[in-house]
């Protein structure tokens, strides 16, 4: 089974690989390049997960020859591989449902650069996910940067553009705050290998010298990637990038890259600096409260939106406000929760942009929502679908959302100082939530006299109705049987430093 | 402090070309201006990381005389680090560059805000 232990490496170099074979293919076999490749890579997660839950601990894969301070290194533990099979099957089906829409919107001679930028894009996810070293991290962090702009604008009108621009240029920031925070670190210890940058932490921090560099640097690490997850001050650019791109890509923007980076910050967090040290900064007591003020301003945001698309990208500032509530609570229960979130709101978010589509193409195209008044009978998959991925958001029980919201709620009653302030504001987000997707359901479900638009039957949209089943029975899993799925999070955070 | 900073002056320098290259990306309306503002941040960076990287009186390791000792030397990796980094930059720069370029002969301007008015205009 040792031969396991080459998988994430493989795998990113497939998608590195199939990335530049595609740049000499036609559309269409490019696009069978790429669901081949994200089904393999399904396989290779699959197999690492299974391994890694036999062997019961991290393992490292050494790149080249140079053993472990000096040498680039890959480390491959239950967390990584649960979170990189999640990502390939959400990838798959954001790629599988919005495939019909990509032909409308995308110029046909430049379709095949759309699932080049997609392989880059995974590659860089699951490099993000296995790598060990942090220079690594930031290069992989720019390549994620550079095909998820291009994912953006690869629908070209001046909406896309200019969202593209906007997004590159807090992206940016936030890598350049990133860049120069993990070269402070680098001068500090001496190491760019996590493992090694953590034993010098610790010494620094004993120690008791370079105490105010080390601030600086977790300060810059943790706002640049803050900047790029679209926390709530910084999410100007999220609805445009998110409203106006092609499904797929709004999808699988809202569910996987800003939630790359997300893991990024959790592995720094444990991994460089240390869950106790990172702790004691207070930082994360900041974090704290703009998870918070994410949570209330996002919803609010939301709900006075008129455009279906923006509305459920405004709803993507709440969530992420949500997984960094969990990380400002400090215990392991509110980590447990806020990955358990990552992976939920994933599965819940790309579902909902997937089926939204559906909806706004049998409303004429358009995304207002007196358009969309009985939609959801015209179109009765994605109304279905709509219906769960809204549920689910709110957090009915059996859906996924329940279940992040229920751990988060655990977690707060474990910490006496937070407590107060995460159960007003998880229940006033909830209402929230419940006001702008009930809103919305109800609209999709009003009856309307005289049919303006026609309705789409089965036969017409056969490949999509398998998605959107597929996404549903993927959230309900989520929602029914979660303790198995905590229980692997749980492992992988114990084993994770 | 002082002292400190003088000794370290070239840091000191870094952090505040840092500053006004993070400044300009950020407030300025026009794109290349914008655009600057990323190349003085990074080039910031790179700045920082040689003066951590250089030692006064050492020299590049290359073995040439047979010296095989330690102290001889400088680091090697910080300039790795900045050559890596301005492979980054330099993709990152063209493709806003690129990006610029299809906004204006859209719009015939390069002011972020105009265009951004032009586009509610368009009501798209």
């Amino acid at each position: 089974m040792d031969y396991i232990r080459n998988f994430p490496c493989i795998s990113i170099i497939l998608c590195l690989f199939a990335g530049i074979i595609s740049s000499g293919l036609r559309g269409k076999t490019a696009m069978w390049v790429n669901t081949f490749l994200l089904i393999v890579n399904i396989v290779l997660s699959a197999c690492t997960l299974t391994y890694t839950l036999t062997l019961n601990e991290p393992f490292v894969y050494v790149m080249g020859k140079f053993p472990a301070p000096w040498g680039n290194e890959i480390r491959a533990g239950v967390l990584e591989a649960l979170t990189a099979f999640f990502f390939c099957v959400i990838m798959l089906l954001s790629m599988l449902g919005g495939k019909h829409k990509l032909a409308d919107e995308v110029e046909e001679d430049k379709t095949y650069l759309y699932y080049v930028l997609t392989d880059l894009l995974l590659s860089s996810l699951l490099a993000l996910i296995y790598t060990n070293d942090m220079f690594t991290a930031y290069v992989f962090v720019e390549i994620n940067t550079i095909a998820a702009c291009g994912l953006i604008m690869i629908r070209q009108n001046g909406r896309t553009i200019e969202a593209a621009v906007r997004y590159m240029i807090m992206s940016l920031l936030g890598s350049g705050m990133l860049l120069l925070g993990l070269c402070m670190l680098y001068d500090l210890t001496g190491h760019l290998l996590m493992s090694n940058m953590k034993e010098a932490v610790t010494m620094i921090v004993a120690d008791g010298s370079y105490e105010i560099p080390l601030i600086v640097s977790i300060v810059l690490m943790s706002v640049g990637l803050c900047i790029k997850s679209a926390l709530f001050p910084f999410h100007a650019w999220l609805p445009d990038a998110y409203g106006y791109s092609t499904a797929s890509s709004a999808a699988m923007l809202s569910s996987l890259v800003s939630k790359g980076y997300i893991f990024l910050l959790i592995k720094i967090i444990y991994r460089v600096i240390g869950f106790d040290v990172y702790h004691d900064t207070h930082i994360i007591d900041v974090l704290f409260l703009f998870g918070l003020m994410g949570m209330i301003f996002g919803s609010l945001s939301a709900i006075k939106e008129n455009d279906v698309r923006r509305m459920i990208a405004y709803s993507s500032v709440a969530q992420i406000g949500y997984i960094y509530m969990g990380f400002g609570m400090g215990t392991q229960a509110g980590m447990t929760a806020s990955v358990f979130h990552i992976l939920s709101h994933a599965a819940t978010k790309s579902l909902l942009f997937i089926a939204a589509i559906g909806l706004t193409d049998v409303s004429g195209g358009s995304r207002k929502f007196i358009e969309l008044t009985g939609s959801g009978y015209r179109h009765k998959w994605a109304g279905v679908t709509f219906t769960v991925g809204a549920l689910s958001m709110v957090g009915v029980p059996l859906f996924s959302g329940f279940i992040s919201k229920l751990l988060f709620a655990q977690a707060a009653v474990q910490n006496h100082t937070k407590m107060l302030p995460t159960l007003i504001v998880l229940g006033i987000s909830t209402i929230l939530n419940a006001i702008y997707f009930m809103k919305t359901v109800i609209r999709i479900y009003t009856p309307v006299g005289d049919a303006a638009y026609t309705s789409v039957t089965y036969k017409d949209i056969q490949s999509c109705a398998v998605v959107l089943v597929a996404f549903i029975v993927l959230n309900v899993i989520l929602g029914i049987s979660s303790q198995p799925v905590v229980d692997m999070i749980q492992q992988g955070l114990a084993t994770f430093a | 402090m002082g002292p400190n900073l003088f000794t370290n002056y070239g840091e000191a320098v870094a952090m505040l070309l840092f500053g006004i290259g993070f400044g300009n990306l950020l407030l300025q309306s026009n794109l290349i201006k914008k655009i600057i503002g990323l190349n003085i941040m990074d080039t910031a960076i790179y700045l920082f990381l040689a003066e951590k990287g250089y030692i006064t009186g050492r020299i590049a390791p290359i073995i040439v005389d047979g010296i095989q000792d330690m102290e001889h030397y400088i680091n090697p990796i910080p300039s790795g680090l900045v050559l890596t980094g301005i492979v980054v930059s330099v993709s990152v720069s063209a493709l806003m560059l690129s990006l610029t370029i299809r906004l204006y002969k859209r719009y015939h301007t390069l002011d972020l805000d105009e265009i951004s008015k032009q586009l509610k205009k368009e009501g798209l």
